[in-house]
């Protein structure tokens, strides 16, 4: 029996520098920051039927279709993640929310904004209300630690005094106060991103856009980066949309989640309900690479060649005594269970997995015992060919 | 030797006159060739300010009047000198030629120095909501002042070399000097010496852009 991994990119308590973070510990449920923006539930970004295609470049090559008729409310104040593999329309999408890209056809809204209806010059006092972070840190070479977080201050006329005290705080948030006279590249790669949210909170933003910030990062600063978003998010209030190909990010620090493939939203939903019960294909096989705890194509062969009886797997559902009703029902049919395969793990505090049972008695009983089971609402699949 | 002596306050003339040709070519083609680098970039299509009509007149202006050799230059826009500075002998006129020969070498180089400059530097100068004339001026060129730099430092050899060419018209300097007094003469100590000299402003113009581009780098 295998046990699912504990979460290992989370951070802990919102407190102390960020690497003090890193103990394990999960406290992120569903929307139920203390700090957490006032009038939360209200559609932040409102994107409707978005379309956007990219001309082919050369004379043949036909136009490459980025996004497909997405549509998505993002609320104010929650953590909303994007996930995706590589090419499917992830970067396109955060693009259109701060109007850097427009989309083909459809609408983005941002508050009270219609960006599709604004020309630059009122794109970009938008954008001053909107932060963002990059997967390459994109941070100036030319400038401090400190001139970087500055600069987007300067940009809205933000006076000197008041500016050298928002770069105090915002480093002092981040962890880098002490780094504030250094140039980016004597930094780490962790150092450098958690500049680079300082510098994408300069303004006060009411949004911040994360674009894979965590992908060029080992592990470990992984979870420093995301303690940092949570803190933002929980402190500050601010809406975040983070873009990831990484399950674990979307675990981590999401409240709800997309799953984008091939330039549409698959499936959207509750990052818990997306993990217990998964709607889409391409949904199911991203969860499948991450929690390991449904037996692969090839481990059930294993497991069939290795046991005879029927193998029938249960999804863990947030559901107290689902095991005891499970042992119940199974005694009650004289049908014999043993767990041949399986785990538990926790996304949002609450139990996500599967549990593979091997089940032997006389064939009635056990359709007997399933159909009993189903009838109280488990949720079984049956592994047999 | 003694007749090098003999004509040493020509020679210190001469040296002040290059110092003159130089500094102010490079200073007027230097600012004139930034102005020229920063429309070839930022027009270019797909960058901060694209627009084909305007980037491919400039990049074909540059791209005929570059390659065409310094003293061909010289001679080819004595109609445009007569027109605007009225003479097509003397300093001023080898100045004003060598500003503007400078002026589209600088263009090129202004030009690559800027495309190193990482595009997501600038995405991220967008998101902040900088205006795109504000992002060439407070982010592109000072991403890029080390390459620039570096780049300038080049251009003032060139400029050095190309005004001891413009000696052969008459454009005073140290190319002048040395054809005058040395060769036509047979006077070969001036013609080392005056070589000697040229190394020197060279080196000391190397040392000093190296210098700079190195403090701009930090690093």
């Amino acid at each position: 029996m295998t046990v699912a991994e504990p979460e290992s990119t989370t951070g802990g308590e919102p407190s102390g520098s960020p690497e003090q973070e890193q103990e394990h510990g999960q406290e992120h449920g569903q929307g139920q920051g203390h700090e957490r923006g006032q009038g939360q539930g209200q559609v932040h970004v409102r994107l409707e039927h978005v379309h956007k295609t990219f001309p082919g470049k050369g004379q043949r090559s036909t136009p490459f279709v980025a996004l497909d008729d997405v549509s998505a409310d993002i609320r104010r104040g929650e953590v909303f993640g994007i996930i995706g593999q590589s090419g499917a329309g992830k970067s396109t999408l955060i693009r259109l929310v701060n109007g850097l890209e427009s989309p083909t056809s459809g609408t983005v809204r941002v508050g009270d904004h219609d960006l599709t209806a604004l020309g630059e010059r009122d794109r970009r006092q938008v954008r001053r209300d909107i932060g963002m972070v990059f997967q390459q840190f994109n941070l100036f070479r030319s400038r401090t630690v400190a001139g970087n977080v500055a600069y987007p201050l300067k940009v809205a006329g933000v006076g000197r005094p008041e500016r050298d005290r928002r770069v105090a705080s915002l480093l002092d948030f981040v962890g880098l106060l002490d780094r504030a006279h250094d140039h980016p590249e004597r930094l780490s790669g962790g150092q450098k991103q958690r500049v680079g949210i300082a510098r994408a909170l300069a303004t006060e933003p009411s949004l911040l856009l994360v674009d894979e910030a965590t992908s060029a990062l080992d592990p470990q600063t992984t979870g420093e980066v995301l303690a940092v978003l949570r803190r933002a998010n929980r402190k500050l209030g601010v809406t975040i949309v983070i873009i990831t190909h990484e399950l674990d990010v979307i675990r981590a620090v999401a409240d709800r989640v997309a799953v984008l493939h091939d330039g549409r939203i698959v499936e959207q939903a509750g990052v818990y309900d997306v993990f217990a019960r998964p709607q889409a294909e391409e949904t199911a096989r991203l969860i499948g690479t991450t929690l390991r705890e449904r037996p692969s194509e090839a481990t059930l062969e294993r497991l069939r060649r290795k046991h005879t009886g029927r193998i029938v797997s249960v999804r863990i559902q947030d559901r107290a005594g689902l095991q005891t009703e499970v042992a119940r029902v199974f005694a009650e049919h004289k049908v014999a269970a043993e767990i041949i395969f399986g785990g538990i793990g926790e996304v949002q505090e609450r139990p996500v997995g599967s549990l593979t049972f091997e089940l032997l008695g006389e064939t009635a009983a056990i359709d007997d015992a399933l159909r009993a089971l189903r009838a109280e609402g488990v949720d079984l699949i049956e592994e047999n060919p | 030797m003694d007749e090098f002596l003999t004509n040493l306050p020509v020679y210190r003339d001469a040296i002040r006159q290059t110092f003159y040709i130089v500094l102010v070519s490079l200073a007027a083609g230097g600012v004139l060739g930034l102005g020229l680098g920063l429309v070839l970039y930022a027009t270019r299509p797909g960058n901060l300010l694209a627009n084909r009509a305007v980037f491919v007149v400039v990049n074909v202006l540059v791209n005929v009047v570059r390659p065409v050799p310094f003293v061909i230059f010289l001679t080819a826009i004595q109609p445009l000198m007569l027109h605007t500075i009225g003479t097509t002998i003397g300093t001023d006129a080898v100045t004003f030629a060598l500003s503007l020969a400078a002026a589209f070498a600088v263009s090129r180089i202004v030009e690559q120095s800027l495309l190193t400059v990482d595009p997501g530097v600038i995405e991220a100068a967008r998101a902040a909501g900088a205006r795109r004339v504000g992002i060439l001026i407070t982010v592109v060129i000072p991403e890029a002042l080390g390459p620039i730099i570096l780049g300038y430092t080049f251009i003032f050899v060139a400029v050095v070399d190309m005004s001891a060419q413009a000696g052969l018209f008459g454009g005073g300097g140290l190319g002048d000097f040395a054809i005058t007094y040395g060769s036509q003469r047979y006077n070969w100590p001036v013609v080392y010496i005056t070589v000697a000299t040229m190394i020197v402003i060279v080196q000391a113009g190397q040392f000093l852009g190296n210098w700079l581009a190195r403090r701009a780098l930090r690093r």
